[in-house]
């Protein structure tokens, strides 16, 4: 038991500082995310909705390639893709060194990617149960189109969302540990690491499913406060 | 003709790799198709446990979904993969080890606990789906309990489930390119290999292509499967 308690100690003797900054780059990458592929999943679910038909297209075609395509193969398309990409562009201005791109970067941007085109479904699905006449009144009362969306609309749209992008959010948390795989060092990574220098796998790989279920508790507790809070002004359990 | 598609595609790498990939998809649907018939098999226990009346069986059964539905599969798979190395020897006095020797086995354990825990969530709702009339009218009629059950709440639990359950199976096919990294070479373990002796990228968008024709032609048999079975709910 002292030999376990040892190993998870902060300093020399101990991986315990290691995988708490793991955590940290874990948590932060997963936060800095959810707001780019919210809104841009957001942005998918208005040009699926839209008449425009070549918008409508492409949000059918954004969402079909990244809910179809493995998460692990997305983040190494951004990550190999953009480095090739990065380097003829630079080839361009006559720059030919090699250039890295940050992983912490690369796990963004596809992450990102990913929730977007799941939260796209999501956004879609409270649009449409919306009903027309929500905007039909906000337009009669005078409100311009986009005053009309962030008055009437969005307040709705947030609260019949929020259950599904609670979802979304804890499969990104989840889907973080895939950066590991290009060298970030995130709670994943150093578990691999503590592994490595210890030959404690069962010990090392359990305790970091016990941190990510930690994280999973925590959002799965404050999605449910916020779901009340948000659902404050509604009736339940009549009909 | 072939130089406009050589001019896209790097030919030569098809050919060295282009069979390699084939054997991949092969691998990939095996585990998946394999893990998802074995992990609804072992849903079916779990959901009934989380429906229990015993509270001690409801704890066990909670605890197994959580954990399994609340930490990243790679984690998963490995602890199973490098943590049965470390139990060696107790897997070798009982004769499990050549099992848990072997990176595909670890694959089809750890993916079936997975899939299992997924499933018996998605066949606790069906189940609840059922109106409370159709097991009471089974009683009624005198049908034993189980009888009850196999005959009368399942089946149409199942209907409610085939949405869910394709969706299941489709997350698993793409969770499945994590396998890679324990040495498996499926559709992705065989494009790192192409990628990593040539460093021609564009194995990585033939991988894309593949996944994508793999999502989506199991994506229409499901929906064919399940127009057939839900025929009798069509209006006519």
């Amino acid at each position: 038991m002292n030999h376990y308690l040892e190993l998870l100690s902060f300093g020399p003797g101990g991986w315990g500082d290691e995988l708490a900054r793991g955590a940290l780059v874990t948590i932060s990458l997963a936060l800095v995310t959810l707001p780019f592929g919210l809104i841009l999943g957001l942005v998918v679910a208005l040009g699926q909705r839209s008449g425009n038909r070549l918008a409508h297209k492409a949000a059918i075609a954004f969402t079909t390639v990244f809910r179809g395509l493995p998460e692990l193969l997305t983040l190494f398309i951004v990550y190999y893709g953009g480095q090739i990409l990065l380097q003829k562009v630079a080839g361009l201005f006559g720059y030919g060194a090699q250039i890295q791109i940050n992983s912490f970067l690369a796990g963004f941007f596809a992450l990102g990617l990913v929730l977007a085109a799941f939260s796209s479904e999501v956004w879609v699905g409270a649009f449409n149960a919306i009903p027309d006449g929500q905007r039909e009144a906000a337009r009669a009362l005078g409100l311009s189109a986009g005053l009309s969306f962030r008055l009437v609309v969005l307040p709705q749209l947030i609260r019949i969302a929020l259950p599904g992008l609670g979802n979304n959010w804890l499969v990104l948390l989840k889907d973080t540990s895939l950066v590991s795989t290009i060298a970030l060092a995130d709670l994943m990574r150093q578990t691999n690491l503590a592994v490595g220098a210890t030959k404690e796998p069962l010990f090392f790989y359990f305790v970091a499913c016990l941190v990510y279920l930690f994280f999973s508790m925590l959002s799965g507790g404050l999605l449910g406060r916020l779901e009340e809070r948000l659902g404050r002004g509604q009736t339940r359990g009549a009909a | 003709m072939t130089e406009i598609i050589g001019s896209v595609i790097n030919l030569d790498l098809m050919a060295r790799y282009g069979p390699r990939f084939l054997d991949g998809v092969v691998v990939t649907l095996q585990l998946v198709a394999i893990s998802f018939l074995l992990g609804g098999l072992l849903a079916v226990p779990v959901a009934l446990a989380r429906l229990s009346k015993s509270g001690v069986l409801r704890a066990l059964a909670y605890g197994y979904v959580y954990f399994f539905r609340g930490t990243p599969l790679l984690a998963q798979v490995f602890l199973v993969y490098y943590g049965a190395g470390q139990l060696r020897g107790a897997f070798e006095a009982v004769g499990l080890w050549t099992f848990f020797r072997d990176a595909w086995f670890c694959a089809l354990l750890t993916f079936t606990l997975n899939t299992a825990a997924y499933q018996a969530e998605i066949f606790r709702g069906g189940i609840q789906a059922v109106p409370r009339g159709q097991s009471e009218a089974a009683f009624a009629l005198g049908l034993p309990r189980w009888v009850a059950y196999v005959k009368v709440v399942f089946p149409q639990a199942l209907v409610t489930a085939l949405r869910p359950l394709g969706n299941e199976l489709i997350l698993m096919i793409k969770a499945s390119a994590i396998v890679s990294l324990i040495t498996i070479y499926d559709v992705m373990g065989v494009t790192r290999l192409a990628f990593s002796r040539s460093f021609d990228f564009q194995v990585y968008l033939w991988a894309a292509a593949l996944y994508l024709i793999l999502v989506e032609a199991v994506r229409r048999l499901w929906a064919a499967a399940e127009r057939r079975l839900t025929r009798h709910l069509k209006p006519v």
